[in-house]
């Protein structure tokens, strides 16, 4: 598994640095629309699964 | 593009799976607590009112719109940690680090650790009703800890040295030793008790949810390593 992995990845190194930032910043974008943006019906719908995931709401 | 796709399928599969997990627990755990909250927060109940208020409410069963927009949204929430998880998981494995299921189950508590605990330990998750400070502010010192938090994480996995570990420490303590926003006064109406089991429920389901997306982070990372690896071969 080791070995499987080194060789793997020792030319990986700097191709998955970019789609792993675009991926996270995807992420980003979904956990922040999801749990922070306060506009009304937003925050309605989304209301008790803020709540229970320990976002600051209201 | 091999590698984008690769982390975007895993995340998917993981944080679906992990979000209907999590939801389900969520519904059968915490949301009881928090419907029995708002009959207080309405004003239906009114602790030390007039007379004592039975602890044991009919609280209403499954409430067909709300809850499944409390599943979607949940679905959502953990997907994007999913991606975010993954990516990191990427960056890590690109580093030296062996990504499985089952060393997934760590990253899940760190995950856990990170955005539930570190900003629950001064800013508890909030049962409905409660006296709280500016919603902006809040958001600001949660983004805050949360970001710090998983940094001063990454540092004492992956770091090396004192210099490294001192930092984390410093990370993990700074946002509390300067402190969460606060309100100037307490008007929550919800008995104590009930908040109490609510941040006890919530930081619960959290960490079940966490750690199950972690593992189910690492598996699918594992699987859609070994469906290209097939495919390369073929």
């Amino acid at each position: 598994m080791t070995t499987v992995t080194k060789t793997a990845t020792a030319s990986d190194a700097d191709s998955v640095l970019i789609p792993a930032l675009v991926a996270g910043f995807i992420g980003l974008a979904i956990v922040f629309a999801a749990g922070l943006i306060q506009a009304q019906t937003l925050h309605d719908a989304a209301h008790d699964a803020r709540h229970s995931t320990g976002f600051p709401c209201h | 593009m091999a590698a984008f796709a690769r982390i975007v399928v895993s995340a998917v599969f993981a944080g679906a799976a992990a979000g209907v997990l999590a939801a389900l627990l969520q519904l059968v755990f915490v949301q009881p607590v928090l419907l029995h909250a708002e009959l207080y927060e309405s004003g239906i109940l009114v602790h030390f009112g007039a007379g004592a208020v039975s602890a044991h409410q009919d609280v209403g069963g499954v409430v067909f719109g709300r809850d499944a927009l409390s599943i979607l949204f949940t679905l959502l929430i953990y997907t994007g940690y999913a991606l975010i998880l993954v990516a990191l998981m990427a960056a890590a494995e690109a580093r030296g680090a062996v990504i499985t299921a089952r060393t997934g189950l760590l990253w899940g508590l760190a995950g856990f650790v990170s955005v539930n605990f570190a900003p629950g330990f001064s800013l508890a998750p909030e049962v409905p009703g409660v006296a709280a400070a500016d919603v902006y502010a809040r958001q600001a010192w949660w983004g805050v800890t949360v970001v710090a938090a998983a940094v001063a994480l990454w540092l004492i996995a992956f770091g090396r040295g004192w210099a490294a570990w001192g930092a984390a420490v410093a990370l993990l303590l700074a946002p509390h030793l300067v402190g969460a926003p606060e309100p100037d006064v307490f008007t929550g109406p919800v008995p104590p008790e009930i908040g109490a089991a609510f941040a006890a429920r919530a930081f619960g389901v959290g960490m079940a949810a966490w750690v199950m997306l972690g593992g189910f982070a690492g598996f699918f990372w594992r699987r859609e390593a070994a469906r290209a690896g097939a495919a390369a071969q073929a």
